[in-house]
């Protein structure tokens, strides 16, 4: 609903822009004037359509757009640190956690296909391991959270190229 | 030159009716001989008189066996020869054959089958082994593998591994398996199904369990199976992973791998899940444990140093010596039954393949001209090495002798198959 809304605006506005740029091509002031005509544009266009208000989910875990709708940290090849990108990712949820006390994470680490299973198995919970530490350091009890590996038995991305290998260096954070 | 032999007989098809056993519906693996021994004993194997009466072709069985081994040449024959035929020693000599198997299928009165069979030196015009074995009609299959086990035994000096069993991991779009079946690949027995990833199982030494480590909880877990009764047991589920599980010579405890004090280390744990004990001390990842045949020693994999190497401390934990030195990249190190060599993958150059180390020489020998492998396993006679590896971007199970003359390759139709295990010998 709610990117269906986002959309309708986008769209409105881009037709509205498209008009002002057709006609007034001398204004100087198109700002205004397209401001000015967005209001009757909801009863002027089509008298008939009605706009939704969602009141949404008071739950910033909900947020499709909010920072904690991020819920995958990235590592380079053959690393295992958490790089400066994904620290406001992690801090974002170190806050939500700390003020949930409820919530439980499990961060699930992933690796590339290339080597063997088990000693890929441990390279991806260094990966969670790497993830878990920042959360404690941030003051995340170990009660409310648990490093995983998946190694490299469930690949995201399937491939055998260097983009897949990327996405596949990851740790998720999966909420229970 | 690649010789392909389909080993899907029609006996195999015969027993799957009358037995109406659980086996897998869809086609059997195919094996594919690529390479074979320097020195190759020319064996003729006449037809056992009256096998047409057995739901399994037993001299075709017995065939494939010695072919597969790299260590035989057989000699075609027409013949049908009961063990107790006389035979012109002379005239076999002639045809090229050192050797003479024949023998007979009877049907007894309670429904099993009598197998007999004889091995003949036609060099020495005399006689170098003679069995009678009385089988079910589910175990011919068996049967023709300790048939051919005591025809290697004989001519070779070295105890046969075809009546053995392999366990291994398939994976059928999202469906994963945990088979059972003969160490050909024929017979397959699904021991446990999951929509979610199973990884290094592992026999128990007297064959009747395997440890796996399966996904099924959404994380690691080590569970024991017993085969026969499908119990399961849970050995290890510790918060964070558990995995890599790897028997103690004597049944009574399991080596394995986990992460909950932090990074990946290596425990000891009793069969049944008590009395856990950390062995490894490292601030990297120490994972992989294999226990030396004589119980005292465990080798493992660490990255202590940096990249992965292999190392070994004592069965209850310790210093740790460091094994391998050659290239970056050395893991998953398996140790031959007698102990003297250690197999591991090793990557060089980017590629992924199985090496042998002698420890006592500190010889290192490449085994396989594969790219992808994994998983390396001893037969448990020592003289072959089964690993998991690609083919055409599928997993396939790959077989090499531990010279690295014989080869065989172990392909499913469709899906990939992994994480091959050689099960040990079996009363």
């Amino acid at each position: 609903m709610r990117t269906l809304n986002i959309l309708a605006v986008v769209v409105s506005s881009a037709v509205l822009l498209a008009a002002c740029s057709s006609v007034k091509l001398d204004d100087k002031a198109p700002v205004e004037e397209g401001t000015a005509s967005t209001v009757p544009a909801n009863g002027g266009a089509d008298a008939r359509s009605v706009g939704t208000v969602t009141t949404g989910s008071a739950d910033p875990l909900d947020d499709a757009h909010g920072i904690l709708a991020k819920r995958s940290i990235y590592f380079d090849y053959d690393s295992y640190t958490v790089k400066d990108e994904f620290k406001p990712v992690v801090e974002a949820h170190a806050r939500y956690l700390s003020s949930h006390k409820n919530r439980r994470i499990l961060i699930q680490g992933n690796t590339d296909e290339r080597g063997g299973a088990e000693y890929n198995l441990a390279l991806g919970q260094k990966r969670a391991e790497a993830v878990r530490r920042a959360f404690s350091l941030l003051g995340v009890p170990d009660s409310q959270m648990e490093a995983v590996s998946f190694g490299k038995e469930k690949p995201k991305a399937l491939g055998s190229d260097e983009a897949s290998w990327a996405e596949n260096r990851r740790a998720d954070l999966v909420y229970q | 030159m690649m010789k392909s032999v389909l080993l899907r007989s029609f006996g195999a098809l015969c027993a799957f009716v009358i037995l109406g056993a659980v086996q897998l519906a869809q086609a059997q693996l195919r094996v594919e001989i690529s390479g074979v021994g320097a020195n190759q004993i020319p064996i003729a194997i006449a037809g056992f008189a009256d096998e047409g009466v057995a739901p399994q072709a037993v001299t075709a069985i017995i065939k494939a066996d010695l072919a597969r081994s790299g260590y035989f040449r057989i000699i075609d024959t027409g013949d049908v020869m009961a063990e107790s035929a006389n035979v012109d020693f002379t005239a076999w000599k002639g045809r090229g054959a050192d050797a003479l198997v024949i023998g007979s299928v009877q049907r007894l009165a309670d429904g099993r089958f009598d197998v007999r069979y004889r091995l003949l030196d036609t060099v020495k015009a005399g006689s170098l082994s003679a069995l009678s074995l009385a089988t079910q009609p589910q175990y011919l299959r068996v049967t023709a593998h300790k048939i051919a086990d005591d025809i290697f035994e004989k001519l070779l000096g070295v105890r046969g591994a075809f009546a053995t069993r392999i366990a291994y991991i398939t994976k059928v779009g999202r469906d994963y398996q945990l088979e059972i079946s003969d160490s050909d690949g024929e017979g397959r027995q699904i021991a446990l199904r999951s929509n979610e990833p199973i990884i290094s199982p592992a026999w128990s030494p007297d064959g009747g369990k395997v440890a796996y480590v399966s996904f099924e909880a959404k994380k690691p877990v080590v569970y024991v199976q017993d085969l026969v009764t499908k119990q399961r047991t849970v050995v290890a589920n510790f918060k964070g992973s558990n995995s890599a599980p790897s028997w103690s010579p004597d049944s009574s405890k399991l080596a394995v791998a986990l992460s909950r004090d932090g990074l990946t280390q290596v425990f000891v744990v009793n069969a049944d899940g008590s009395n856990l004990r950390r062995l490894s001390n490292s601030n990297g990842i120490d994972t992989e444990p294999q226990f030396s045949a004589d119980g005292q020693s465990i080798y493992f994999t660490s990255d202590r140093s940096g990249g992965p190497q292999i190392y070994r401390m004592g069965a209850n934990g310790g210093d740790a010596r460091r094994v391998t030195f050659n290239g970056s990249y050395n893991i998953s190190p398996r140790l031959s039954p007698d102990g003297k060599t250690l197999a591991y993958i090793s990557r060089r150059d980017g590629k992924f393949q199985l090496y042998a180390l002698d420890l006592a020489s500190g010889q290192e020998q490449r085994l396989s001209d594969t790219v992808k492998d994994e998983s390396p396993s001893f037969s448990p006679n020592g003289k072959y090495l089964m690993y998991a590896t690609q083919s055409g971007g599928r997993g396939t199970l790959a077989v090499v002798s531990v010279d690295g003359r014989v080869k065989y390759r172990l392909t499913m139709q469709s899906g990939d198959i992994r994480e091959p295990t050689w099960g040990p010998f079996m009363k």
